[in-house]
């Protein structure tokens, strides 16, 4: 445990360094509020007091920011032979994913935490519904794990950055996007799993304020998947063939 | 704490990188890794320090084995990697605080430990810039120190000197020399006054097989034979008198006059004999005036080169 804090430690660090967190945290508020307050169906259009429309711009945003912030997390050790030195530490493959995997669901709490003044502005205006503002956050976190996780094991099979944010995007918008259509086009058993797959379906139903034991088992197997597929390009150099 | 390593192999695609070596470093050895660049160096390396896992065979620490105790090796062992790779964003001193968090250094003493190795290594001018803005030089002494940092009893080092200057080359040399009477060291290079400079003992590999295995002199002894000797005479007025005399000595097989060089001769002595007395007996004997006498050597890079094509 002790080392999963110092690499999620050290991440962290990078990010803040680099200034990549601040452009991410930045850009990220500067979206969010714009669509929450601004432009389109915002809170003053809808004329309710609730959180939705940041949730529903979130959840895209986050789409885009998760994989770039994971992107270089394994693909850069790989490129530079960092990883040679991180991995011949007396640590664990898994504490090396844990630790990496933890510094970016860090920050991305981070920037939802920096988004709590809409949530007590909105609650001045009129009665909110705090549960459904409560699981709406919680999903937005599960859903960023997800794209982490995924995120991680495209930066770990490649070491060109922009090769792993693409594949990340390219995997991840099957999830966002392509089983929601898929669904619609089939029915009966394909129909089924394809709308079980696609992300909306339980995003959807955990901000709306009902959390299902399906919704979060959807997300935990997809955090899970992601992290083993990491392990195991990270272990392919083990294979003894 | 003594290195073994068993019929190791490993293969990528159908080559052999590493094709069945056997060897063993003892406690508070130096050994140096001499091979063409292919050979096999890298990669035996890397399976010790448990970076890679071999496609045969067996290697280790003492009793502990890579494919059983790869966590505790790792522990003990202090590895610099080929390139010297580091995180280039990261400052000195924060990077060596990382390292020794993961090396299981005690929280108490990584301060302590940071500022020994600081000085150990000489960066103290440079400890608060990042790793990407030091020169060459001194990366390479971030690397020595973050992989000595949690005094580790065997250190690896992947051509601990190369991109150094003169001046480095020597500083970093003595630190390893310095280290190596209580530890046990293996490194590599192609750089081959460095073996003779730093090593006690050299392995030559090549082509993922061991094709030498001992001392700098007993390496040289080996390939050498007879003893060779450079002379250059002055005051005499006939050049093959000089040879014939030269080659009448009972101590001496081959008398060979060197081109361009008047009075200059290469002279062979018989197997286990040398023939400076005698050349020098003759010299006085004439009134010649010896002007110069050099055994040449069997330098430690034709060794090299005999093994390794």
């Amino acid at each position: 445990m002790e080392k999963v804090k110092t690499i999620a430690i050290k991440e962290l660090n990078s990010f803040f360094d680099s200034l990549t967190a601040f452009i991410l945290l930045t850009v990220f508020l500067g979206l969010s509020g714009f669509f929450t307050w601004l432009y389109g169906s915002d809170v003053f259009f809808i004329g309710q007091a609730t959180l939705q429309p940041f949730f529903a711009v979130a959840y895209w945003t986050l789409f885009f920011f998760t994989p770039a912030l994971t992107m270089r997390q394994f693909a850069e050790e790989n490129k530079s032979g960092t990883i040679e030195l991180l991995l011949t530490k007396p640590v664990t493959d898994w504490q090396v994913i844990l630790g990496k995997f933890s510094a970016s669901l860090t920050l991305i709490i981070i920037a939802l935490l920096l988004t709590l003044p809409y949530y007590i502005t909105v609650s001045f205006i009129g009665p909110v519904d705090h549960s459904a503002v409560i699981l709406g956050y919680f999903g937005l976190i599960l859903m960023s794990a997800a794209y982490i996780s995924i995120g991680l094991f495209a930066s770990s099979i490649s070491d060109n950055q922009i090769v792993a944010f693409l594949l990340s995007l390219f995997i991840g918008v099957f999830f966002l996007i392509i089983f929601n259509v898929l669904a619609g086009s089939f029915t009966g058993f394909w129909g089924g799993l394809f709308d079980y797959l696609s992300m909306s379906t339980h995003f959807d139903s955990i901000s709306r304020g009902v959390l299902d034991t399906k919704d979060l088992i959807y997300f935990l197997s997809i955090i899970f998947f992601g992290l083993i597929l990491a392990e195991i390009s990270l272990s392919k150099r083990n294979i003894v063939d | 704490m003594s290195i073994f390593v068993e019929h190791l192999t490993k293969q990528f695609g159908t080559q052999k990188a590493v094709d069945d070596i056997s060897f063993k470093v003892n406690t508070g050895e130096i050994v140096g890794f001499l091979g063409p660049n292919g050979a096999g160096k890298t990669t035996t390396m890397k399976i010790i320090t448990c970076f890679m896992a071999p496609t045969g065979g067996d290697a280790g620490i003492n009793d502990l084995s890579i494919h059983k105790d790869a966590e505790e090796i790792k522990r003990k062992i202090g590895y610099l990697p080929e390139n010297n790779p580091l995180y280039f964003d990261m400052p000195v001193i924060e990077y060596l605080q990382f390292t020794a968090k993961l090396q299981n250094v005690p929280k108490q003493k990584i301060k302590n430990k940071i500022e020994e190795m600081i000085y150990l290594c000489g960066l103290n001018d440079e400890k608060h810039k990042k790793i990407g803005e030091l020169s060459k030089g001194y990366r390479q002494r971030v690397g020595l120190a973050q992989a000595i940092i949690h005094d580790p009893e065997i250190l690896i080092l992947d051509e601990p000197t190369t991109g150094l200057d003169p001046n480095q080359i020597i500083e970093i040399r003595k630190l390893i020399r310095q280290l190596g009477k209580e530890k046990t060291v293996i490194l590599s290079t192609h750089i081959l006054p460095e073996v003779e400079a730093t090593c006690d003992r050299i392995l030559i590999i090549n082509k993922g097989k061991i094709v030498a295995d001992g001392t700098a002199d007993l390496l040289r002894k080996k390939a050498q034979g007879n003893e060779l000797l450079r002379i250059q005479i002055t005051d005499a007025s006939d050049a093959d008198f000089v040879s014939s005399e030269l080659k009448n000595l009972d101590s001496v097989t081959m008398v060979d006059p060197v081109k361009d060089e008047s009075f200059t001769f290469l002279i062979e002595s018989l197997n286990g004999q040398t023939s400076r007395r005698d050349i020098f007996n003759l010299c006085v004997k004439n009134n010649w005036v010896l002007n110069e006498l050099t055994p040449i050597e069997t330098k430690l890079e034709d060794v090299f080169r005999e093994l390794t094509t």
